[in-house]
């Protein structure tokens, strides 16, 4: 297995869809490729007592965030065969609507996109620690947990 | 030995601090918590997981580095 380097996955506030745009223009030079695969996080407006979640503020412990977020890249790397795969989650506030989470998977068929992009969002879900304060539109909060 | 000890999310608000110097002079994180939780009584019934050296360790563990970090239920994605 290459060693490859430790890419930088947060960004600050919202993933825009032009910055997404872009990632899939930049592919455009990879010729080998036959299928990209694409998942979107969207904060979603959660409704809680007659409240409605307006943003997340999300916060992580990043040193360890990096670490996990290489690891699960490695093993994903080991276990399909990928042309490419990027990740990025949002850091700080994401109001509902907005995108904060973006992983982007390239191979040279179908197959493998598929599978590697539900075990990185599951992956990601379960192991990285990164924490979500859902602030409602009063302004009190709730700490969200993966279900 | 002097440990620094790192809260979040949910539990940096209820020992409101996201860190501190803390003198520890026994072994293991189970004892560490057992005297975290006399210093913040709150922090005991809560859900959360103990990270050493970036990686979630069980209780048991014997303590190695000089940070500790309580982690809260994870909402990435």
């Amino acid at each position: 297995m290459k060693d490859r380097k430790p890419k930088s996955v947060f960004i600050e506030g919202p993933i825009s869809s032009e910055f997404i745009g872009d990632s899939i223009a930049k592919h455009q030079s990879k010729t080998t490729i036959g299928a990209h695969n694409i998942f979107l996080g969207q904060v979603r407006a959660d409704t809680l007592e007659g409240k409605t979640v307006k943003m997340i503020n999300y916060s992580s412990y990043e040193e360890m965030a990096n670490v996990t977020f290489h690891e699960i890249r490695e093993a994903a790397f080991a276990k399909f065969d990928l042309s490419c795969m990027h990740i990025y989650h949002s850091l700080g506030g994401v109001k509902a609507g907005e995108i904060c989470m973006f992983i982007f998977v390239s191979a040279t068929r179908r197959k493998e996109v598929f599978q590697a992009i539900e075990y990185l969002v599951n992956e990601i879900k379960e192991k990285v620690p990164i924490f979500g304060k859902e602030i409602f539109e009063d302004t009190s909060h709730q700490w969200k947990v993966n279900s | 030995m002097n440990l620094t000890i790192k809260y979040y999310g949910l539990l940096a608000e209820a020992v409101q601090r996201q860190e501190e110097l803390f003198w520890f002079s026994q072994d293991s994180i189970e004892e560490l918590l057992e005297a975290l939780y006399a210093k913040y009584p709150p922090l005991e019934g809560m859900d959360f997981q103990v990270a050493q050296n970036n990686k979630i360790v069980p209780t048991e563990t014997i303590i190695t580095g000089t940070e500790i970090v309580l982690l809260p239920p994870f909402a990435g994605g």
